[in-house]
């Protein structure tokens, strides 16, 4: 097992882009080996590359034990939704947990192997993910349709998405 | 079946929040106890979500500059300040010396400040009610109108600029900080007078809510918390951003990592973070507050990514930038939390204590909601 090794970042310091079934095993070996002893998990994140069409996890470790770092580790999933998967390092570090669920929430990237994957800031019945750079928000968050007929076969005309109060005729 | 002595009990879920004064915001915990005490306990938080991160990937770099004092409104200088850390390390930016005194002072203040309301807090939550935050109070009144003076506002100071900080300290200010240093050392011993040996506050919190160093380690665990539990850890001896290397302090460590501990730390670092002050107000140098090389307008990053961390009153505050060709606006904004990632383990500290306890225990892990939901 050898992760490729990249330097993408004006920082000095080793940033390893890993593949997908190799992360656990790279974690494991960066905390247990005892010249890394990356014992804390520090920082979790995701960044939705659009026009590379990749989500990248990216992890920052930190030793406690021994006072170095940051080591980098990232890792790479296809944008598209049934495939945007990792495996989750939760079981590595615990403190990936919650920052797993808002990388998942916000982002969409399901962590395989996550005790616990759940939306963690948006609520439960939001569909979307709005971190995503192709996210288009709703123009209106607090519509409802009502039973009231007028605005009622509007919405259904319209697919009952748009709100009709946010409908602008552009005269030509 | 005969099951003669044996009385059926059944668990009852209880929700705590999200409009509780106990959880310090909007925040909710779904409580599941066995008679009082917690056999399971799962935070939700999102009330206060704003989608800071995506608010300022639209923005020029410098306008999420006062969006920072609104993630831990407690602490707005302690944010700008990494937040402009972050980017001065991606942009290869230098800060003048004298700034960085300026911003080491802002910091301890911003900690005494911080740390003096949350014990203030957590002794509210013991059940002194509201007595030892207006102590606290008081101290930290005196703190942000110093800030006021400096920056024109006590809580959303948007204090710090890349390669600097906004408004210089004159002799007025700087004689007004020196007033703050040397008022605050009987503060804390008239309230360790009244506090630190209280039979009921120790009664309430010692080994209460245990957290253990492994588990601190593991699960991200910073700041106060972690140093009660017996991690040496501080960012500012280990980084040694700005100027920190320069002072002589001491990083205090717990041993239980109790609630109790958690009390303890937090007036230890406010001594040592006074010990900070006194040194950095007689040493700061002359010469200017800003770096004249960096331009505001049209600002620009060469592409790539940076994270750049402090140690903030509540733990390891980090930004995490990405900056793509065109340069203009953060392409990747990402804030780690220190309040959010402590309450990793809430559950592990209250699970057989009870429920009166879980109160305590949040209130030792000093948690803003402006943070954990940003």
């Amino acid at each position: 097992m050898t992760p490729s090794f990249e330097q993408t970042s004006p920082d000095a310091k080793p940033v390893f882009l890993v593949e997908r079934d190799e992360a656990v095993a790279v974690a494991r070996k960066l905390k247990n080996d005892p010249r890394w002893q990356m014992d804390f998990c520090s920082c979790v994140t995701a960044v939705d590359y659009l026009k590379e069409d990749y989500i990248e996890v990216v992890y920052h470790l930190y030793s406690v034990a021994l006072k170095h770092g940051p080591v980098v580790l990232k890792i790479r999933a296809p944008r598209d939704l049934a495939q945007c998967e990792v495996p989750s390092l939760t079981p590595v570090w615990r403190g990936c947990e919650f920052q797993e669920r808002e990388a998942y929430d916000l982002f969409g990237v399901r962590f395989t192997g996550h005790p616990d994957l759940r939306r963690i800031l948006m609520w439960d019945e939001f569909k979307d993910h709005p971190l995503r750079k192709d996210y288009i928000p709703p123009q209106d968050y607090e519509w409802e349709p009502t039973p009231h007929g007028e605005v009622l076969t509007r919405a259904k005309a319209q697919g009952g998405t748009i709100p009709p109060s946010a409908v602008v005729e552009v005269k030509k | 079946m005969s099951t003669a002595g044996v009385i059926e009990t059944q668990t009852l879920e209880v929700s705590i929040g999200p409009q509780h004064p106990s959880t310090h915001g909007v925040f909710r915990m779904n409580v599941t106890l066995d008679g009082e005490v917690v056999v399971k306990l799962k935070p939700v938080m999102g009330y206060l979500h704003r989608n800071h991160e995506q608010l300022a990937e639209k923005m020029p770099w410098i306008a999420s500059m006062p969006y920072t004092d609104r993630l831990d409104y407690f602490c707005s200088m302690s944010n700008n300040w990494a937040y402009a850390l972050a980017v001065e390390k991606l942009a290869g930016i230098t800060v003048p010396e004298r700034a960085e005194y300026i911003r080491v002072i802002m910091a301890e203040l911003t900690r005494l400040q911080n740390h003096a309301s949350a014990i203030g807090f957590l002794l509210s939550d013991c059940g002194a009610w509201f007595t030892p935050v207006l102590y606290a109070f008081r101290e930290r009144e005196r703190i942000l109108d110093f800030f006021e003076a400096v920056s024109g506002s006590r809580m959303m100071c948007n204090y710090c600029r890349f390669g600097g900080v906004r408004v210089d300290l004159n002799e007025q200010t700087l004689a007004m900080a020196r007033g703050i240093v040397e008022r605050f050392p009987p503060f804390l011993d008239e309230f360790e007078k009244l506090m630190t040996e209280n039979e009921v506050l120790m009664a309430r919190t010692q080994r209460v809510g245990i957290l253990p160093k492994a588990l601190a380690i593991d699960a991200s665990i910073s700041g106060p918390m972690a140093r009660a539990s017996g991690v040496e850890y501080d960012i500012r001896k280990v980084d040694k951003y700005g100027v920190y290397d320069r002072f002589d302090f001491l990083v205090p460590v717990g041993e239980t990592g109790d609630v109790y501990d958690r009390y303890m730390i937090r007036i230890l670092e406010m001594r040592q973070a006074v010990k900070i002050l006194q040194q950095a107000l007689r040493d700061i140098p002359a010469g200017p507050c800003q770096n004249p090389a960096v331009k505001f307008r049209n600002f620009k990053i060469p592409a790539g990514d940076g994270y750049g961390r402090i140690e903030s009153p509540k733990g390891e505050l980090g930004f995490y930038l990405v900056a793509d060709a065109t340069g203009k606006n953060p392409y990747r904004y990402h804030v780690r939390p220190p309040s959010f990632i402590n309450l990793t383990v809430l559950e592990d500290m209250c699970l057989g204590h009870k429920v009166a306890d879980v109160v305590v225990i949040l209130g030792s892990v000093d948690i803003v909601l402006g943070e954990v939901d940003r």
